[in-house]
């Protein structure tokens, strides 16, 4: 059980906070320390848009122990709509819904189905197809 | 940088070995390597054992791993230290050893490739190799190496206008080529007509385009110039090495089709060599996949990015094509090795530079290139091995 | 009657209704080979990957967003269910971090079977009422349990809705009063160590649902001097479709004043949050100057009554998120095998 190792990302996995830098206003995820030449104010913490679209996709089938009860499920390369592409898994959607280029956004969710009843829950960023409103 | 010789070579073979320990495994292949260097040299000369192994904690629940396999070859004393770097520390230990063996440290070194796989069951099979990649923000959402290549070969099929039955000539190729090692997993051959119909594993690929990972050792052995003319053989030789790194991350990549570190990896190799891409004959890839292969041969400038399916069609990655791959069964048909991946690659390579690769030997093959990468290219380590006749 | 010494209200209004759905005649055809009239038409099913924190997340998002009221500026978050993750750790810290709220807020979790929801909305009237906190977020969300094959599994179902509560010159719906009727009847509950609630049938019926349910609201009528006539819309809590439109017409409201709020037909009975999400569903039609009650219903048991006012604030506020007809809109039916494996009903290991 990991407890200090996603608890000090919650500002990236709750909030979806990356870093801006101050000058060429830059984005930047997941936020990281000072690159070396870096100056520690160089990069601020900016909470993202949650909006980007698909890059690629897939639906895993043969998944790592802690998710392999969860599957099918899809999993995305996004480029977000600040620049930075990242990873994450897709979720309320189907398979044959899904198209490169798809709008989506992100939602919050537990990232994976708990196997061991004494551990703590995992919640972080996934994405889902955007929101339609009825017409 | 001087010459290195490989003198020696051994594996044992790829499978789910559950009677077998990890030690039993890496003492079979350096045994069959010493018999190379027999009656001259034996056990007592090897000065340093340069272990590759990239899952053990995970895996075979064994750190530590080169003591653990000096003390277990009674080599005990010697230089030994485990290398890891993912699904390349094979070829990374096979460089650690090439410059200590070119730097005059030691004239005669063993490197030894181990992956003991069998003992978890899949999902920490899975989880092991995704470890490799940036685990906060690939493996802990769920990704495998798997699912990056599936993501990759999407991709690929979308920008190219491809539908993912354009892949199976790889797959077709290394089971083709499997069937003639008796050290590979799978030896049977399969056909376009199966791909199509196989079931997805991480759509788009299907379980006939993912290698399983299994349980393998292989070592060879490298001597210096002076030791290798000793020897009074005739040897193959590795004429360059180089290692080049990329993002762990695949998402932070500016260009995720283009494997960087492949690429410049083989420039590196190829120019400690003095050698071009035209002097290649025969080569091994880091090929899970149809699309990790194709990947490969266009990021190091084998083929036009967006043509290696084409290409494949025309059979010119079989033995006979332009640029030979798999002919030892690749990761597809020999299996998926791990950390132990490069040195079998050695180990083939030095078997078509001998004229000893039997059915699937690359005719009049003199320069060979051994890539291997940790990750989707996060490491990727290339090696150049010419033949005892060509002077290089 | 209680009311708050300094007026408040609604700031804004958010709900989450997961995607999925199963039908009544579904979890029918497993238990009684299809014999029985399922009490609802179907029921919400949260995915594999939701729970209380994560609806609550996304309706509490909504609600900050029609309230653009900066989340640090919160003085509590509180989140009210009976199917809060944890035993021992708050929803709310969870909710609250991933809002941005924290560190200097109130946040604890709530229950009250299924009326914790508007238990957290009545503290919140009086944090900001007596001047402690300017806006506070009451959640109410759940993804209720029953026992496979009993009654209650055709409408215990999931859903989360959120209100920030401020000063009502800021509103968009003024919180006139409430009140709050509380005894011990014991028609529905649950132990501390057991995974599904037990109820007493036909007792969760007239002296509990039925009783609290109009005793709150008539009182609340008689101290505002007003009849049903006075209000534009009620709601009422849903457990099933039949028990609100029954209340509804035992209190002499028409059936077209809790149309636009009876969301139990469609999704079943989301327990804590049921009748604020009927508030927020009716808000999304309300016009300034309407006027609203909603009664919530809480099992061993109570009811809280609020009279509300809509403002003209609301008009502007209200396209600021999605709509609850968005959530019920995008319903994807599953069958009862997938039911029970995202339930965690399998035993997967």
């Amino acid at each position: 059980m990991n407890l200090a190792k996603h608890w000090r990302q919650k500002g990236t996995y709750y909030l979806f906070q990356g870093q801006r830098h101050k000058t060429t206003g830059e984005i930047r995820f997941p936020a990281r320390p000072p690159m070396l030449g870096e100056r520690a104010d160089d990069w601020l913490p900016t909470v993202l848009s949650g909006k980007g679209e698909i890059y690629s996709f897939t639906v895993l089938r043969q998944a790592a122990t802690e998710f392999e009860s969860a599957t099918p499920f899809a999993l995305a390369l996004i480029r977000l709509a600040e620049g930075p592409m990242i990873t994450a898994q897709l979720t309320d959607c189907a398979e044959e819904d899904l198209f490169i280029g798809q709008p989506v956004e992100m939602v919050t969710r537990l990232l994976r189905r708990p196997t061991d009843k004494d551990g703590v829950l995992v919640y972080g960023y996934k994405f889902r197809p955007v929101l339609s409103s009825p017409s | 940088m001087q010459h290195v010789s490989i003198v020696g070579t051994g594996s044992a073979p790829v499978g789910e070995h559950y009677t077998r320990t990890l030690e039993d495994l890496a003492l079979e292949a350096l045994s069959a390597a010493l018999q190379d260097i027999a009656p001259a040299l034996d056990l007592s000369h090897i000065k340093g054992l340069y272990v590759a192994n990239a899952m053990g904690e995970v895996l075979a629940w064994q750190a530590h791993l080169g003591a653990f396999l000096a003390n277990a070859a009674g080599l005990s004393g010697i230089e030994a230290f485990r290398v890891e770097a993912a699904g390349a520390s094979g070829g990374v230990a096979l460089r650690q050893a090439t410059l200590a063996v070119a730097a005059g440290v030691a004239d005669l070194v063993a490197v030894v490739g181990i992956e003991k796989a069998t003992d978890r069951l899949q999902g920490y099979q899975e989880l092991g190799m995704a470890l490799a990649t940036d685990s906060s923000f690939e493996a802990e959402h769920g990704i495998t190496l798997t699912a990056q290549w599936a993501m990759l070969m999407r991709r690929y099929l979308h920008q190219y206008g491809y539908t993912a039955d354009v892949f199976a000539p790889f797959p077709v190729n290394a089971h083709a080529n499997g069937r003639n090692n008796p050290h590979a997993l799978y030896r049977f051959g399969i056909n376009a007509e199966k791909y199509r119909k196989a079931t997805q594993v991480a759509s788009p690929l299907n379980m006939l385009d993912c290698a399983t990972l299994a349980d393998g050792a292989a070592v060879v052995l490298l001597a210096s110039e002076g030791l290798a003319r000793e020897l009074g053989g005739n040897y193959v030789r590795i004429a360059g090495s180089g290692l080049a790194t990329d993002t762990l991350a695949l998402h932070a990549r500016s260009q995720p089709l283009l494997l960087d570190a492949a690429r410049r990896s083989v420039d590196q190799a190829l120019g400690q060599a003095h050698l071009t891409r035209a002097d290649i004959d025969v080569l091994e890839l880091t090929d899970p996949h149809g699309i990790a292969a194709a990947l490969a041969l266009e990021s190091c400038g084998f083929v036009e990015a967006g043509q290696a399916p084409a290409y494949a069609a025309e059979g010119q990655i079989t033995p006979t094509g332009n640029t030979p791959i798999a002919t030892a069964g690749g990761y597809k048909a020999r299996g998926d090795v791990g950390g132990a991946t490069g040195v079998y690659q050695i180990v083939e390579l030095v078997r078509q530079l001998c004229g000893e690769a039997g059915p699937a030997q690359v005719a009049r093959a003199q320069v060979a290139l051994a890539q291997c990468l940790g990750g989707v290219g996060s490491t990727a380590v290339t090696h150049i091995l010419v033949a005892p006749e060509k002077g290089v | 009657m209680k009311q708050p010494e300094q007026p408040v209200g609604v700031i804004g209004y958010g709900v989450y209704i997961p995607r999925y759905r199963i039908a009544g005649r579904e979890i029918a055809r497993i238990w009684t080979d299809g014999q029985n009239v399922p009490p609802v038409e179907s029921k919400s099913v949260p995915g594999p990957d939701e729970d209380t924190i994560t609806m609550s997340i996304e309706a509490s998002r909504n609600a900050l967003a029609r309230a653009a009221v900066p989340a640090e500026q919160l003085g509590a978050v509180w989140v009210g269910s009976e199917s809060h993750p944890y035993s021992v750790k708050p929803s709310g810290t969870i909710v609250a971090e991933a809002l941005g709220t924290t560190p200097w807020i109130s946040a604890a979790d709530w229950q009250f079977a299924c009326k914790a929801g508007t238990e957290a909305l009545t503290a919140g009237m009086g944090m900001v009422s007596s001047g402690m906190s300017r806006y506070v977020l009451a959640i109410g969300a759940d993804t209720a349990q029953a026992r496979p094959g009993d009654a209650l599994e055709y409408t215990a179902s999931a859903g989360a809705a959120a209100l920030v509560i401020g000063p009502a010159d800021e509103s968009l719906a003024v919180i006139e009063a409430m009140v709050s009727y509380v005894t011990d009847t014991p028609d529905f509950f649950r132990r501390a160590d057991r995974p599904y609630p037990v109820h007493g049938q036909r007792f969760t019926g007239e002296p509990a649902y039925f009783h609290h349910s109009r005793s709150a609201a008539q009182r609340l009528l008689e101290d505002l001097g007003r009849t049903p006539d006075d209000y534009t819309y009620a709601i009422f809590h849903q457990p099933n479709a039949k028990f609100p439109q029954a209340v509804a017409k035992q209190l002499g409201f028409r059936p077209e004043q809790i149309a636009p709020g009876l969301l139990s037909p469609q999704i079943g009975n989301i327990y804590s949050a049921i009748a604020m999400a009927g508030l927020a569903a009716t808000l999304d039609v309300a016009r300034p100057g309407d006027t609203i009650l909603m009664v919530s219903y809480g099992s061993s048991a109570g009811s809280d009554a609020f009279s509300l006012r809509v403002t003209d604030a609301l008009l502007e506020r209200r396209p600021r998120a999605p709509l609850t007809a968005t959530y019920l809109a995008r319903q994807e039916f599953v069958d009862y095998a997938i039911y029970v494996k995202w339930r965690n009903e399998l035993v997967l290991g």
